[in-house]
């Protein structure tokens, strides 16, 4: 065990008189997550692993705590996390930790550190209570080099977690796709500066990595295969979403916003520089979820949000659309929140590569678009749903409007379709589909990049 | 885990070394609410007899009309605030307590509920410890012949095994919560807080060794309580396991009310999902009458809304509340048994709303 009895009685001290600016240890540069730097340059960019920023191996300190796995774990790491002040780091070791209940964490400042996602395992397939693996509501934490498996219910959340990094996690259910894994690997809500880097989600039933309801977001450099969802941003204000790969997803990558919820009209999300391709993993998720609703086989899917800009990513080999555009409306799911805005607004598509797609539409909602837009479907799908409240001369103004240019398309050109608004109609076959990509022309101004504050 | 144990040992061991400073008398309680919690329950001097629950001048028990279901342990409840002190009423709310107030709740089984001189189990106590600022909160662990309890920050499972009144018995592994888990739901407003002690749930007479009397008139004679000249004047809940009490949906919402508004309002921790079941909340879609879920994993297997009209068996409000399959089940804390009773309610009253069409 790796603290020894000055650090004990040093921490029992800070306890009991509060340590205050003459009695505390100077604490290590990386006890406090590193400052998230500014977003990379627009240009895709292969990243050679050593540029990527690392943090310090941490010298010994006296507000490091040590665990082993051990049948004493389970208390051992709680009373650590209950124990820990602002600045301590909870050190896992390497080694699987069988544990049957949640963690939860609730002191801000703290790191928890394991020895690497594929070292250090928290192990939750004998999980009794708890509706997470790990539940953090403290701010300012940073989350490092474990994983978390098999839970109950979600993976780790974080709630009302301001300043939070989750960096080098995994959170996994190893039986595959099932709709009885829990519902989200990585699953930070109502927080602001939230940074999600170089992260594993696999298997998750909703999404692998969920933000929700979050101001300034960055989820970068990660890997989410086998969800429902790959990656989904939901009510979020301010998200980019960078040089992350989804693949046999149901969904690639998703930007929602749900009606019915304290923070709404989701808007100014980025997403840059993906790989997004052959999310193909028929739908596993329990009925009721909104993700239940997204179609087998799509690559990026943008639902009722304002300001979101898709460029520079590798859409492909979907066997639904590359990508959705759609409002609320076309869940056909009854509106009763006044507040709600349901339309997916000012969308940009730019420079994006696409590939093969549209060859076997998914589920119902495949189907009905299959209906009015034959197959196979094209690389973009829009639902031709708009705000006609907000119509100059029977047209949206420009500045609400989807545009689609300079993309590729490996196959050959850029296929696109417009339902006409058909989920809205009381005759759908009576839509008017149009394939002419000439009314989206054009471009919005550039989104500005999320920066995260350095804070601690 | 041995570290661990060493740190909290040491702590343990110093806070014992910082206690005591206050005057002694055998009666006389003793908190120090800036101090960290003491090793052993008895620091306190609550109880004059503690495996009987018997406690010390000054610590007055306490019941509530609504109970939050425990995994069916029963509830000891107190109250103590320093000499001179008292909470200031509040209509809605729970009463703004002075520093250095404790509220006490300890949790046991009856050895066998058909015979009640055969005693009980005492499980845990947990105290919630009015500081400067916001609540402490700090659970005891009962040793096994229930004369004293000691601080469990951690947590803990303690096998229990009781009959029930109809001769039923049970067994299970008991989870006290950790420090953590007791804010998940002490918690208003974003600091912690108790949850129990709101003029509705005060409001009705308790048999004190005294006599009978109105709990809240009680504790304005004892000092405890200001703002108020008349319980007449105070909101009264329904008890929803007296059917004679109230209509279904009275009853129902109480339930819901005393149970999960903790979490569901629109300041509470649960207030990420829309939800909100507090007894007075008049828009149906807020209480979930046909509102989507929006991060319920696995419970949404069953169906598309929490509350589906006149379907009990396609809402997922209720089949939450019937499984103990930790990812799916609610509360998420304090529950490892299902209330059957309360399951029976909340089904009764999904089922006597007008039938909506199958989802």
């Amino acid at each position: 065990m790796g603290i020894n009895r000055w650090s004990a009685l040093v921490l029992a001290l800070c306890l009991l008189q509060g340590c205050g600016p003459g009695t505390e240890p100077s604490m290590p540069q990386s006890a406090a997550p590193a400052a998230p730097v500014a977003q990379p340059p627009a240009e895709p960019v292969e990243a050679p692993l050593a540029e990527t920023p690392q943090t310090t191996p941490a010298p010994p300190s006296p507000h490091e705590v040590s665990i082993l796995p051990g049948a004493d774990a389970q208390t051992a790491i709680q009373e650590a996390l209950i124990l820990a002040k602002p600045g301590s780091v909870v050190q896992l070791e390497e080694g699987v930790y069988n544990l049957e209940l949640g963690l939860s964490l609730d002191v801000e400042g703290v790191t928890i550190r394991g020895r690497g996602m594929d070292k250090t395992v928290l192990d939750f397939k004998q999980q009794v209570a708890g509706s997470e693996g790990l539940f953090v509501t403290s701010k300012n934490v940073a989350l490092e080099d474990f994983a978390v498996v098999d839970t109950k219910g979600n993976g780790i959340k974080s709630q009302g977690s301001d300043n939070i990094v989750i960096r080098r996690v995994r959170a996994e259910w190893t039986g595959g796709p099932k709709e009885t894994n829990g519902a989200y690997g990585i699953y930070p809500v109502s927080s602001a500066n939230v940074l999600v880097e170089d992260c594993v989600a696999i298997g998750g039933s909703d999404s692998g990595i969920y933000v929700g309801q979050s101001r300034n977001v960055i989820v970068r450099r990660c890997r989410a295969e086998y969800n429902v969802a790959g990656i989904e941003i939901e009510n979020c204000h301010g998200a980019d979403v960078y040089e992350c790969t989804a693949t046999n997803n149901t969904g690639g990558i998703l930007v929602f916003d749900l009606p019915d919820l304290p923070q709404q009209r989701g808007h100014d999300i980025r997403l840059l520089d993906n790989k997004v391709f052959a999310n193909n993993t028929p739908n596993f998720a329990p009925k009721g979820n909104i993700v239940a609703t997204v179609p087998t086989g799509t690559g990026v899917m943008v639902m009722a949000n304002s300001n979101v800009e898709v460029f520079n990513n590798e859409i492909r080999d979907h066997d639904t659309a590359n990508m959705l555009v759609v409002s609320y409306q076309s869940t056909l799911i009854e509106i009763k929140d006044p507040n709600y805005y349901p339309y997916a607004e000012a969308i940009h598509v730019h420079d994006n590569t696409f590939g093969a797609c549209g060859a076997k539409p998914g589920g119902e909602r495949g189907e009905l678009i299959a209906a009015l837009a034959g197959t196979p479907l094209p690389d973009i799908v829009w639902d031709g749903i708009v705000n006609q409240a907000k119509f100059v001369d029977a047209k949206l103004p420009p500045e609400a409007g989807l545009y689609i240019q300079n993309n590729a398309d490996t196959q050959g050109e850029v296929t696109f379709v417009s339902l006409g608004g058909a989920a809205v109609l009381p005759d759908p076959t009576g839509a008017v589909v149009k394939r002419d990509l000439s009314e989206h022309s054009g471009a919005l101004p550039a989104l500005k990049p999320i920066e995260i504050p350095v804070t601690q | 885990m041995i570290m661990a144990t060493v740190v909290l040992q040491w702590f343990v061991l110093l806070a014992a070394f910082a206690g005591g400073t206050t005057e002694e008398s055998p009666s006389t309680v003793r908190v120090d609410y800036e101090a960290p919690p003491l090793e052993w329950l008895s620091g306190y001097n609550l109880f004059s007899n503690p495996g009987i629950q018997e406690p010390n001048t000054g610590v007055i028990p306490y019941d509530l009309s609504a109970l939050l279901f425990s995994d069916y342990a029963t509830k000891h409840r107190f109250v103590w605030m320093p000499a001179g002190t008292s909470a200031n009423y509040h209509e809605r709310e729970v009463f703004d307590f002075p520093e250095g107030a404790v509220l006490i709740k300890s949790f046991g089984y009856p050895r066998d509920a058909r015979f009640p001189d055969r005693g009980e189990q005492l499980i845990e106590t947990r105290l919630l410890v009015r500081a400067r600022s916001d609540w402490k909160m700090y659970p005891y662990v009962w040793n096994e012949d229930g004369t004293d309890a000691r601080l469990a920050l951690a947590g803990a499972r303690v096998p229990v095994t009781w009959v029930d009144s109809g001769g039923t018995p049970h067994s299970f592994q008991y989870i006290v919560p950790n420090v953590n888990q007791c804010k998940h739901c002490h918690i208003g407003k974003g600091l912690p807080a108790p949850v129990g002690p709101k003029a509705r749930y005060l409001n009705f007479d308790y048999s004190y060794p005294s006599g009978r009397d109105n709990q809240l008139a009680h504790w304005i004679k004892a000092g405890y309580l200001s703002g108020l000249d008349d319980p007449i004047q105070a909101m009264k809940s329904r008890r929803w396991d007296d059917p004679n009490a109230g209509t279904l949906e009275e009853r129902a919402r109480t339930y819901l009310d005393i149970n999960c508004a903790h979490c569901h309002n629109p300041t509470g921790p649960a207030f990420t999902s829309g939800l909100d079941l507090s007894f007075d909340q008049a828009i149906p879609v807020r209480i979930g009458i046909f509102k989507a879920p929006v991060a319920a994993g696995r419970a949404a297997s069953i169906g598309r809304y929490d509350i589906v009209p006149g379907r009990p068996d396609e809402s997922i409000l209720l089949y939450r509340l019937a499984t103990t399959d930790p990812g799916v089940r609610m509360p998420t804390v304090g529950r490892g048994l299902v209330h059957d009773e309360g399951v029976a309610l909340i089904r009764e009253w999904i089922e006597s709303m007008p039938m909506a069409p199958a989802q």
